[in-house]
């Protein structure tokens, strides 16, 4: 491991736990929220955190998701450091203001436990309710573990804050299988997080009574093109951020953050890409088929908005197949969001590889280690074809 | 805006010409977010209208009903007089010729054009 500039403590804490820490850790002056299984849990600790004096945060008890947004809003433009979370269904209430958020530049942070879409009901994970908001102007970070949602959870603040960015993030989890988890994870010193964030420097506050500014106004045919514009500089700006961001926790704690981790990549032959959970399945799985002599590899997505498309063609483009696999069925008859995304970028490259898509665990359906090698199977499979016949694959649905 | 000042335009903007004469996205400020209060006089709503007010001196008592109803803050009063309409701003709504109580003093007329 590399050498960490403080002592951390070892605690034993779910992805809700840890998130709720690191929530604790970083103070936020509001925070309205909304309880919505599965991440009831980190509103519940962070209210107890505010019931005990742990916090000066001022917690806001709202009726809907809807207004949870809304409070958000209203209260960062006033220029409060402010954070919420959700998942599923309180996601997609919160849809109009989503946008507002980002079209205000509002570096607002919401971790997000990942849950599927109704209908029908589900409380389990998959990516339907983040995926469908990759296009809202949120930066979107993904973690594989407890310890990564809470370590992404504190680089979020700095990341959404910077100057060259000011755009809200998602800090993403899967629910229940990290979210209601034990993991052993490294905390930092309260007052080295509070270091790390640093002191909240608004940009055009509306309690700024000396220099009153209108948010919210209209802006028709001649403007609205270049305020979106903007947003999307702001985009372009953001992962230069994220990987200094990266860097300097990497010295404050000795895990260091980039774009995705690249796992056996350098010469694999065939290639997993995954998000989530499911990524520490396939590395483990990628190692065992190298004992067998196989050249197995996995690319483990954390940064999905910006997306990192140069740096991901760099890591893939020498792969003879790569797999993606979605955890959210785009429902378009060509795979899911990962896939579109992952094919965009090795488009242009001179060589290369082949991309299949596999839709898996949809509302929580468990994926095994042996689907995954199932996978990585199929992938040898359609290397020794050297052609796509079905470029999307259901796994581990029943026919 | 001197957080952005620092930005390139993307190479394909010079494809297409946009509309000129106001600022461009390097130049707004976050968030089409409006810094500096009571520019709305500068926004000309005025060529939205396809009718228009036509307000008669002769008639007029200055009651001021039309200028406390204008959505628009587009009549024009001076020595506590109501003296016209403003062109630049008035939508054309009608709404001071329907509030009038005196027949005749502001009626509409067809036409955004005075």
């Amino acid at each position: 491991m590399a050498v960490q500039a403080v002592t951390q403590q070892k605690l034993a804490l779910t992805g809700n736990e840890a998130v709720a820490m690191a929530m604790k850790q970083i103070n936020p002056d509001v925070v309205a929220a909304y309880p919505i299984t599965p991440q009831t849990d980190i509103v519940q600790y962070f209210s107890t955190f505010v019931a005990d004096g742990k916090v000066k945060t001022e917690f806001v008890t709202v009726e809907s998701e809807h207004s949870a947004m809304s409070a958000c809003v209203g209260s960062c433009a006033a220029g409060a450091r402010t954070m919420t979370a959700t998942s599923s269904q309180g996601l997609a209430l919160m849809w109009e203001m989503l946008y507002i958020a980002a079209g205000f530049r509002l570096p607002i942070v919401m971790p997000v436990v990942n849950r599927a879409l109704s209908a029908p009901i589900n409380i389990h994970c998959d990516h339907s309710d983040s995926m469908g908001a990759r296009d809202s102007g949120w930066i979107q970070l993904y973690s594989e573990n407890a310890q990564e949602a809470y370590d992404n959870t504190i680089q979020a603040v700095r990341i959404a804050e910077h100057a060259d960015v000011r755009l809200p993030v998602m800090v993403c989890q899967d629910g229940f299988v990290i979210s209601h988890s034990l993991m052993n994870l490294e905390v930092l010193p309260d007052e080295a997080v509070a270091s790390f964030v640093g002191e909240f420097a608004p940009r055009y506050p509306l309690l700024d009574a000396e220099h009153p500014v209108t948010y919210g106004a209209l802006a028709l045919q001649d403007s609205y093109f270049e305020a979106r514009r903007q947003i999307a500089d702001a985009m372009s700006r953001a992962p230069a951020v994220i990987l200094e961001v990266g860097k300097e926790y990497g010295r404050l704690s000795g895990r260091e953050y980039g774009f995705f981790e690249a796992h056996r990549l350098e010469d694999a032959e065939v290639a997993v890409v995954a998000i989530g959970s499911a990524a520490g399945s396939a590395k483990a799985v990628a190692d065992s088929l190298r004992g067998q002599g196989i050249k197995a590899g996995v690319l483990k997505v954390r940064v999905f908005r910006p997306w990192p498309w140069r740096e991901i063609g760099d890591a893939l483009g020498s792969a003879r197949v790569v797999g993606v696999m979605d955890r959210a069925d785009g429902l378009s008859n060509l795979g899911g969001p990962l896939f579109g995304d992952i094919r965009s970028a090795l488009y242009d490259r001179t060589r290369r590889p082949l991309v299949v898509d596999y839709i898996y665990g949809l509302g929580g359906r468990d994926v095994s280690l042996e689907d995954i090698e199932g996978v990585f199977r199929d992938l040898l499979r359609i290397k020794d074809e050297g052609r796509v016949t079905e470029p999307v694959t259901y796994l581990g649905v029943r026919e | 805006m001197s957080e952005l000042a620092e930005s390139k335009p993307a190479a394909g903007s010079k494809i297409a010409a946009p509309p000129r004469g106001l600022p461009g996205w390097l130049e707004i400020p976050l968030g089409g977010i409006l810094v500096e209060p009571g520019n709305a006089v500068e926004y000309r709503t005025g060529s939205w209208r396809t009718r228009r007010p036509i307000h008669d001196p002769g008639k007029c008592t200055s009651c001021m009903i039309c200028w406390l109803y204008c959505p628009d803050d587009a009549i024009v009063v001076r020595e506590q007089k109501v003296v016209g309409v403003d062109k630049d701003h008035c939508k054309g709504c009608g709404i001071c010729a329907r509030e009038c109580p005196v027949k005749g003093a502001m009626t509409m007329a067809e036409g955004g054009a005075y």
